[in-house]
């Protein structure tokens, strides 16, 4: 199972809608991903915190349709 | 639900050593990217660490992930405290912010 670069792109949106949203498709695989999200939701957080923000807004994708994915978490 | 047999087994390993890495393969034979440039920070650092193989263990896979409420793997812990995945780990060892941690516990 894999997912498309725009589906996720959309799914983070959601979650995250004043966020700088950057997607990289590493390999052009639909399954191994870099994502850059700058948001200020992200303020005060610690960055184990962050990163499970993200995690929480994929839900169940993340290790089934989304095998890889590279994360960075920035405050704007 | 994971059973009390195995959280125990958890708080075993990740308490019986300074570092320790939940990892897929081992440090000499990385079966992930992720894992691998965890193993290679650590040995840059050069700091002993203890490393479990979830890919030997289907339970303890399942059941990490629970424990530490992060759903990737590798997962590193720090005198018992779970510092973070690949990339926090990665960024942490690009700041400075790693070697600092491993100073302040006295880790060499």
């Amino acid at each position: 199972m894999t997912i498309k670069e725009i589906e996720l792109k959309k799914i983070l949106t959601e979650s995250f809608p004043e966020a700088d949203i950057k997607i990289d498709d590493l390999a052009g695989d639909d399954n191994h991903f870099a994502l850059t999200i700058i948001s200020s939701k992200f303020r005060g957080m610690s960055r184990i915190d962050q990163h499970k923000m993200v995690y929480d807004s994929l839900g169940s994708k993340m290790g089934n349709e989304l095998h890889a994915l590279s994360i960075k978490t920035q405050i704007p | 639900m994971m059973d009390d047999k195995i959280k125990k087994e958890i708080k075993s390993k990740i308490q019986s050593s300074d570092i320790h890495l939940f990892m897929k393969g081992t440090p000499l034979f990385p079966q992930c990217g992720f894992s691998n440039t965890v193993v290679q920070i650590l040995t840059y650092l050069e700091v002993s660490f203890t490393s479990t193989d979830v890919l030997e263990d289907e339970q303890m896979r399942d059941a990490i992930k629970e424990y530490s409420n992060w759903p990737t793997i590798p997962q590193l812990y720090i005198k018992g405290n779970f510092m973070g995945g690949c990339d926090i780990i990665k960024e942490m060892f690009e700041s400075g912010e790693l070697k600092e941690e491993l100073s302040k516990e006295n880790i060499n």
